[in-house]
């Protein structure tokens, strides 16, 4: 993420604009069924960005926002909302989630692009037909509080703007209920220090627990919420812009079966594994990852981008091959890697089947492995007829 | 969790700072032998598991790490935290989000997973003993 990069962009695209998320009124059939889009972004310069639209009310009231231009993101749980604050969209002001000691409850989460900042309050959650009701969420916000020194000893970036987030959310729609767990719930040295109390804008570490910390919403639906289906048709090569669908539930309508597709159990860190020239490793799917990242140019034999780092760039467009497994079952996976410099050097293009990048020692399958795909996402402990989540089917 | 930072980290520092990080992590410890090089393994109580990779003469030349949270990586980076930070903050990545990858002359920081699980690795090509590969640091 180039904070840079990103600022000169955003002025050049105007930034903030909300209204680049054309939805395809075709997807609107049933009402577990949410319109989703790739697009630049409400920054104007994502590449390979899932987004859709949620509404947030102050709990049990009327009194509401919808908000565009959130990111879906298979890789995380929870719903996050940029404030204002930070130039996003949210304006609504929403309940502070009280801690034990009647301080506010802060959150400092970790993606590896960055950290997100903020509060933790409540909201009812509204996508399309489906509701939650008190749903513990993240308000990212740069000015809460000051951030804490072991949220900041991360070293990683503070994600706490439109510019460097470049989504006005992040929907963690991903195969786990709650954002930590088990963990952020005890005190003393266990305790990671996701969660904190804050007073007076100075914050401590504190254990929050786990229905209390930030929530898949889908968990919470009083229906289909057994986890989610992302629906993208397919493309050759790269395109401004593609239009899909995000069903909610899995076996629990006539639209969200789960029919041929293969069911792949994932392990407790969230994960299965993936082969790759004889060597197994572990991998994720992910739709809040851009671009296909794996492995190192030793490995791939491709090398990295001078101009646009974290990307694999190629001489010539390579097609690869891989094999998804977890005990037992196993689907061989064919994609290609395109050089990226090329790629971005289109403005007009967005969206990128071919578009890869390292990530040592792992198989982060982004949002390209959804083109084209129907991949159901299985939430822990939940049942469905293809089994029990945590699972990923394709 | 609460007594202050050493001023000198990990990696790039003496094999005797392993146990100020064992210390201040509040972590078990195990050391196996690598063919040029000793590996000094932490398991903190959140559950991620660091590795501190020392070699003959002493020097921790290289660090990875894998769990459900970050280690506490201004202790384990040291000297090199400020460096990797300012890094990360410039990548002239376009729009979206994906794996960490620092590499400055003489230090090399990678980072990737999701949340609930996250891995990465720090290491100093130039410290490297001979006949180490990239792929042993895990």
């Amino acid at each position: 993420m180039a904070l840079v990069a990103l600022a000169t962009l955003s002025t050049h695209c105007g930034g903030g604009g909300s209204h680049k998320n054309s939805l395809n009124p075709m997807a609107i059939s049933a009402s577990n069924v949410q319109p989703v889009v790739v697009n630049s972004g409400p920054a104007g310069n994502y590449a390979n960005g899932l987004f859709t639209s949620i509404t947030i009310c102050v709990p049990s009231s009327s009194n509401c926002q919808t908000i565009d231009g959130v990111l879906v993101d298979t890789g995380s749980f929870g719903l996050r909302l940029l404030s204002s604050a930070g130039g996003g969209a949210l304006t609504l002001s929403l309940p502070h989630q009280t801690g034990s000691n009647g301080g506010s409850v802060g959150e400092c989460a970790l993606f590896v692009s960055g950290f997100t900042w903020g509060s933790v309050n409540t909201a009812d959650v509204s996508i399309a037909g489906e509701h939650a009701n008190n749903v513990p969420v993240q308000i990212i916000d740069p000015t809460f509080a000051t951030v804490p020194s072991s949220c900041k000893n991360t070293g990683v970036p503070e994600n706490d703007t439109l510019q460097s987030l470049g989504a006005n959310g992040i929907l963690g729609v991903g195969p786990f209920a709650e954002d930590c767990g088990l963990a952020c719930a005890q005190t003393g040295s266990s305790n990671p220090g996701m969660y904190y109390n804050c007073i007076s804008g100075s914050c401590q570490i504190a254990a929050v627990a786990i229905r209390q910390q930030v929530q898949n919403p889908v968990a919470l639906f009083s229906r289909d919420n057994n986890g989610v289906v992302i629906q993208l048709p397919g493309l050759t090569g790269a395109a401004p812009g593609l239009s899909g669908s995000m069903i909610f539930g899995i076996g629990t309508q006539s639209n969200n079966a789960v029919g041929l597709a293969e069911v792949f159990p994932v392990n407790s860190s969230g994960e299965f594994n993936t082969t790759f020239k004889g060597q197994s490793y572990p991998a994720f799917v992910d739709s809040g990852s851009n671009a296909f990242f794996f492995l190192d140019s030793s490995i791939t034999g491709l090398s990295t981008c001078t101009s646009n780092s974290g990307f694999y760039c190629p001489t010539s467009t390579q097609k690869l091959s891989a094999v998804t497994s977890s005990d037992g079952p196993n689907q061989t996976i064919n994609f290609s890697v395109a050089n990226a410099d090329t790629l971005f050097s289109n403005r007009a293009n967005f969206v990128f089947e071919d578009l890869g990048g390292p990530n040592p020692g792992t198989f982060d399958w982004g949002l390209p492995f959804f083109f084209g795909r129907t991949v159901f996402t299985a939430i822990d402990a939940r049942s469905t007829p293809a089994g029990i989540g945590p699972f990923w089917a394709y | 969790m609460l007594c202050s930072l050493p001023t000198f980290g990990v990696l790039g520092g003496d094999v005797s700072s392993v146990d100020a990080d064992r210390i201040h992590a509040n972590a078990s410890l195990r050391v196996s032998q690598g063919q040029n090089y000793t590996v000094h393994e932490l398991r903190s109580a959140t559950g991620t598991v660091v590795r501190e990779y020392a070699s003959a003469s002493g020097k921790v030349f290289a660090v990875a790490w894998r769990g459900p949270y970050l280690p506490d990586m201004r202790q384990l980076l040291g000297a090199y935290f400020e460096e990797f930070q300012k890094a990360a903050q410039a990548q002239s990545r376009r729009g979206g989000h994906g794996p960490l990858i620092v590499q400055e002359p003489g230090f090399v920081v990678e980072f990737g997973g999701h949340m609930r699980s996250f891995a990465g690795r720090a290491y100093l090509p130039d410290e490297m003993p001979r006949d180490v590969q990239n792929g042993e640091i895990r």
